[in-house]
């Protein structure tokens, strides 16, 4: 816990210096365009990620998240337009852009044939370091992911949590300047995903840039200083999380009342107060309705109060993808194939 | 709060953090300099005996072929073929020897098509390496694979009386020729290895290719036996040339022009794929 507040209140200071002294951008994307077969799976793709940024790049499945990092990773060439990761560009400098970045993907990027020990190796002796250094630099990586009594087993072995944190090791071997995460939490339990989470503030915490893919607002605005909404290959919003939930709304109030019989007077207060329309929820005592913010929803609060409405209890939730998407879109999120297997 | 963060609060109280150790590890290297080449396929190579090491049923498939073909052929049809099961050992060994090391290199693209599907071939190519590295390392590895399988056909040879004419010294060169002759064919594999969609793709098309290769030559039975349009056709498998070699090596009478022809071959197959295993590789 300590940790956490102590990044609490670094990451701003952070945030200032890299606004304040460097105007250059770890990762420029103009246009980025690439087509398989009929689908256009990234249509014109502009991003400016600043350096020492978390950013989010947040999108259904399909949205085409992930062809966007592999072009920024060198690992695809784009159809049109260009990128630049800390001014080289990705495809005539693709070497100078490699030794700059790293890349954990969603499939498994490291052996699960080997051990975790001999993963970290093998990425050692890849980037240069001599057998014994490669060794010792594993030994220490184990350790500080807390897999050093997982360190001789086969990674095939191991759990989704574990998994994620030697791929993420595997990444760092060297510190890279820039870092891509290809949805790194999906499928993880909630335990392992808060472990993924420290590790990429500690990541920003000692000056790498982060562009993490994900599907989960949630976590775009746990550790995203900036976040791109993408949609069937665009950009559809940008902004800092808190300018993005305002375009939507801040979410749901959801309260529950002391009394169901109290249930349909309730709903015509909300509806009032709020200026939107409330709506019963599945259990008999429960509403929900969707809220421009907290001041709304205590003032909403307060009307129920003021008509003699007890209230057990009431929570604010956060607006889920799919509410943005239907407040920038106009339509659900839907998930389509990422047509991008070759 | 969802009820999902709510949790991991719980369960991040209860275990103690590593973030700092995390911080320290992040802040404690130096990028050393780029690997050379040489560096860079050993450490590939080191990996794929590592698989060997961690996955030996691989080495199932290299250990039986040869027992079941020697044993097959020598006893059911080693009578009827030459007159004795003796005879017949002396003239199929080298050719069941040599099929068995070629079986062998269709592995390379499988080993290299499950790289692809898994996902870790990713992570190699965002790596500022060599790029034939990732190619050339595995097929140094696969040569413990080409050993192993060229020692049991010859440990069960001469177990059931086959008899070099030319002694440790042929044997040994027929072994070395058989080697560099499927490096050359390995690159072949690797590139079907890239193209196709999965691993079993690759096994089952592999074989597709080398069962014609190997029976429509002289491994089993002499082509003079054969139809005379079939013998011409047989004429020209470089299978046949690969086995008329080894058979010449252990016998002592091989001529330079047999081995010249089988180096020959090699070296086109390797400068046919080699390049378009890189190309294909960097796109995988």
């Amino acid at each position: 816990m300590c940790y956490v507040s102590a990044m609490a209140s670094s990451s701003p200071s952070a945030l200032a210096t890299s606004n304040g002294s460097a105007p250059r951008f770890a990762i420029e994307a103009e246009g980025l365009v690439k087509v398989f077969g009929e689908t256009r799976a990234v249509d014109g793709v502009n991003l400016e990620v600043p350096v020492g940024a978390v950013y989010g790049v947040l999108g259904p499945n399909g949205a085409g998240k992930t062809t966007a990092i592999r072009m920024l990773a060198t690992l695809l060439r784009p159809d049109a337009g260009s990128a630049r990761v800390l001014g080289r560009d990705v495809v005539a400098e693709a070497d100078e852009v490699r030794a700059l970045v790293s890349l954990t993907g969603q499939l498994a990027s490291v052996d699960e044939d080997l051990t975790g020990h001999e993963n970290l190796v093998l990425m050692g002796r890849l980037l240069g370091f001599k057998r014994d250094a490669a060794r010792e630099r594993a030994g220490e990586l184990l350790d500080a992911f807390g897999l050093a009594e997982a360190a001789s087993k086969q990674v095939k072995k191991y759990s989704g949590g574990m998994r994620r944190r030697i791929d993420i090791a595997a990444s760092i071997v060297v510190t890279p300047q820039v870092m891509f995460l290809d949805e790194p939490t999906t499928g993880l339990d909630p335990r392992a995903r808060n472990g993924v989470w420290e590790i990429i503030r500690a990541l920003a915490a000692q000056g790498t840039t982060v562009l993490l893919t994900t599907q989960y607002l949630d976590e775009a605005d746990q550790l995203a200083e900036r976040i791109a909404v993408i949609d069937r290959g665009k950009v559809i919003a940008e902004g800092t999380p808190s300018q993005l939930k305002a375009s939507v709304g801040s979410g749901s109030l959801h309260v529950r009342l002391l009394d169901p019989e109290d249930r349909s007077r309730a709903e015509s207060v909300l509806s009032d107060a709020i200026g939107a329309r409330a709506s019963a929820a599945p259990d008999p005592a429960a509403l929900s309705a969707n809220v421009s913010g907290p001041e709304v929803a205590s003032y909403a609060l307060a009307e129920l109060g003021r008509a003699g409405i007890d209230v057990a209890e009431f929570s604010l939730g956060q607006p889920s993808l799919d509410e943005v998407f239907l407040a920038l879109t106009g339509r659900p999120a839907e998930t389509t194939e990422e047509g991008e297997d070759e | 709060m969802s009820e999902a963060t709510e949790t991991a609060r719980v369960a991040r109280a209860t275990e103690p953090t590593t973030s700092e150790a995390t911080i320290r590890a992040l802040s404690s290297v130096e990028r050393p300099p780029r690997p050379g080449a040489a560096s860079v396929a050993l450490t590939f190579a080191w990996r794929g005996l590592l698989k060997i090491k961690h996955v030996p049923e691989q080495l199932f498939d290299v250990t039986l072929t040869p027992v079941m073909f020697t044993l097959m052929f020598t006893y059911l049809f080693g009578g009827a073929i030459e007159g004795s099961t003796g005879d017949y050992l002396q003239y199929l060994l080298p050719g069941v020897l040599a099929m068995t090391v070629i079986f062998t290199t269709v592995y390379s693209g499988v080993t290299l098509n499950t790289d692809v599907t898994k996902g870790v071939v990713d992570r190699f190519r965002s790596l500022p390496i060599w790029r034939a590295g990732p190619l050339v390392g595995p097929l140094l590895s696969d040569t413990a694979r080409y050993v192993l399988a060229a020692v049991v056909t010859l440990v069960l040879g001469l177990a059931l009386g086959f008899r070099p004419d030319a002694g440790v010294a042929g044997v040994v060169a027929a072994v070395a020729l058989l080697l560099v002759f499927a490096f050359g064919l390995a690159w072949a594999f690797s590139a079907l290895g890239l193209v196709m969609k999965t691993p079993n793709g690759v096994m089952n098309l592999g074989f597709t290719l080398l069962f014609p290769l190997t029976f429509a030559s002289n491994v089993f039975v002499r082509p003079e036996t054969m139809p005379s349009w079939l013998e011409t056709v047989v004429g020209f498998n470089p299978m046949t040339h690969l086995v008329t070699a080894e058979r010449g090596l252990m016998a002592g009478t091989a001529s330079a022009g047999d081995v010249w022809l089988v180096l020959a071959e090699a070296a086109a197959l390797a400068a046919i794929f080699a390049p378009l295993t890189v190309r294909l590789y960097r796109r995988a």
